[in-house]
């Protein structure tokens, strides 16, 4: 698949935004006044920021509003719900703790949790693909909640949780490029199940449908990346799980130096997973291209 | 509304023969002709001389499969479209409601007033039948030509879809797989009619006719080599070039 830029800021973005706002609503670190405004304006940053990002990937802009329609089956629309919903909730709680000086705790526990929700709804955009095997199981979903609740705990200095939390995400991430090379090899669906010419014997594209590009190729038959996929990895895991636990440990005594030090390692290698997300995903429509 | 109907009365389709399909692209050009001028905004090209890429509801690949039996590979080609889905996976991702399967007759639509061109329906569908237009922003496949084939300004014998009407060799079929009796659920029935990818479990509508199998070449009558050693002057080249 196709990594859009706009896609990858979008959803790193965001999930860091409910992650930093989600831990906000449990109340520890229990910040007010100016800290509080800080914290809450980087929290709605990230979020809302990562949400317009996803309107730039729109290619009728003008629509988007409808997006808000059909939640009864769309994760795309719910997603858009939910991301609305859990702003308006966390909103009265931040405010309290900003300008009052007041912790209305139950509001915050029910900000946090539809944080969660509407994190798991955007993994649910890609996990029901059954045209992508890599997307379509429960990693998916898995590793977006982890990677927001991680970025969270980073952002508010959470060390002690932070240090489990990277240690479990970065086996889970290791699990997840396992079984998603698994799924692309035991792929049932091939040349032969595309085109029903399987049932004859070997099927091989001799002439396809047009020498150009077109919007299937750009799309869905991505290609570019994967020659370079195990030093990808290696670069996601180092930055994404391993210089962040090392700055943790080594700046132990100072956590206000180190966990900040290790959201910039972590973010880094966010990034790279989530661009090999999307990149090393292989859709079905590639099989009728031979790619 | 987003929301797949429990049945339609009609399941309108294309029944595809791979085995009459001579890859003429004939298909494709009257359809990007009449979806051009007629449902919807064109479907635009980009860069027609110099790297041209434009959007098309139907293409067609050519393959050649070997036979696992052995004897002579054959080469099918295959128009590429939409096949309607009974179970469509791209109606129920789309977030805004443009798109949507019609009750009366299983067709899948997209109201191109209502879609903000995200892609997801495409990233959905397993068989690329949906292309986002590049000009126009919005989401373009196959309508089964709804604009023809209920169309009483035009001919009788016009109101199939485009592509069914231009095909030279006779190779697509249009009518209801819905009902047991029409011509085109006999012809499925006949010639064992296949499913595209059934292992999604899409439930596609339309359905394609799978080549004949071809017959293999009987070596019995094929003349013996008539010499197996050779003579004269090539067998003592033969002899001298084995001694050196």
């Amino acid at each position: 698949m196709h990594p859009a830029p706009s896609v990858i800021f979008f959803t790193v973005s965001s999930g860091l935004g409910f992650g930093l706002l989600a831990w906000l609503g449990t109340g520890n670190p229990a910040v007010n006044g100016l800290s509080a405004f800080v914290m809450y304006f980087l929290g709605y940053g990230f979020a809302v920021g990562g949400l317009l990002s996803s309107v730039f990937h729109l290619a009728n802009k003008k629509n988007a509003i409808k997006a808000f329609s059909q939640w009864r089956t769309s994760w795309l629309s719910r997603e858009a719900v939910l991301s609305v919903i859990t702003l308006l909730t966390v909103a009265p709680y931040a405010i309290g703790r900003i300008f009052f000086d007041t912790t209305l705790e139950t509001l915050g526990l029910i900000g946090s949790a539809l944080c969660v929700v509407t994190v798991l709804s955007t993994s649910m955009i890609y996990a029901q693909l059954k045209t992508v095997p890599r997307w379509n199981n429960g990693f998916t979903p898995l590793l977006f909640v982890l990677y927001m609740i991680s970025g969270g705990a980073l952002f508010t200095d959470r060390v002690g949780i932070a240090v489990y939390l990277l240690i479990a995400l970065g086996i889970l991430q290791v699990l997840a490029w396992r079984d998603g090379d698994n799924r692309t090899v035991n792929n049932k669906t091939d040349m032969g199940t595309a085109t029903g010419l399987g049932r004859i014997g070997k099927v091989r594209q001799y002439e396809p449908p047009h020498t150009g590009q077109n919007y299937l190729l750009k799309e869905m038959a991505y290609q570019v990346a994967r020659k370079h996929v195990l030093k990808l990895r290696l670069i996601a895991f180092v930055a994404a799980f391993l210089l962040p636990i090392l700055a943790l440990m080594a700046f132990a005594d100072t956590p206000s130096f180190g966990a900040p030090m290790a959201l910039v390692f972590h973010l880094l290698g966010v990034l790279a997973s989530r661009w090999l997300f999307f990149a090393e995903a292989r859709h079905a429509v590639a099989n009728y291209y031979g790619r | 509304m987003t929301t797949l109907p429990t049945q339609t009365d009609k399941k309108l389709g294309l029944v595809i023969d791979l085995d009459t399909c001579v890859g003429c692209h004939g298909c494709v050009t009257s359809c990007k002709g009449w979806n051009t001028q007629n449902y919807g905004v064109p479907l635009s090209d980009k860069d027609a001389y110099g790297d041209p890429s434009g959007t098309f509801l139907n293409r067609v690949h050519s393959y050649e499969v070997q036979p696992d039996t052995g004897g002579a590979a054959q080469t099918i080609h295959f128009p590429r479209s939409c096949l309607h889905c009974e179970d469509a996976p791209c109606v129920t991702v789309c977030p805004t409601g443009a798109s949507y399967k019609r009750e009366e007759d299983g067709i899948v639509l997209v109201n191109e007033n209502d879609c903000m061109g995200c892609g997801l329906c495409a990233w959905a569908c397993p068989y690329g039948a949906r292309e986002l237009d590049a000009l126009a922003g919005v989401m373009k496949k196959c309508t089964l030509c709804v604009d023809r084939i209920y169309n009483e300004n035009l001919p009788e014998e016009d109101r199939i879809p485009a592509c069914v009407r231009t095909c030279p060799a006779g190779a697509r079929h249009f009518g209801d797989l819905g009902d047991p009796n029409s011509d085109v659920s006999k012809l499925v029935a006949e010639r064992g009619g296949m499913d595209l990818m059934p292992e999604l479990g899409t439930k596609p509508v339309n359905k394609y006719l799978p080549p004949r199998p071809k017959d293999t070449l009987d070596c019995s009558q094929s003349l013996e080599p008539v010499a197996t050693e050779a003579k004269g002057f090539l067998g003592w080249l033969d002899k001298a070039l084995e001694k050196l």
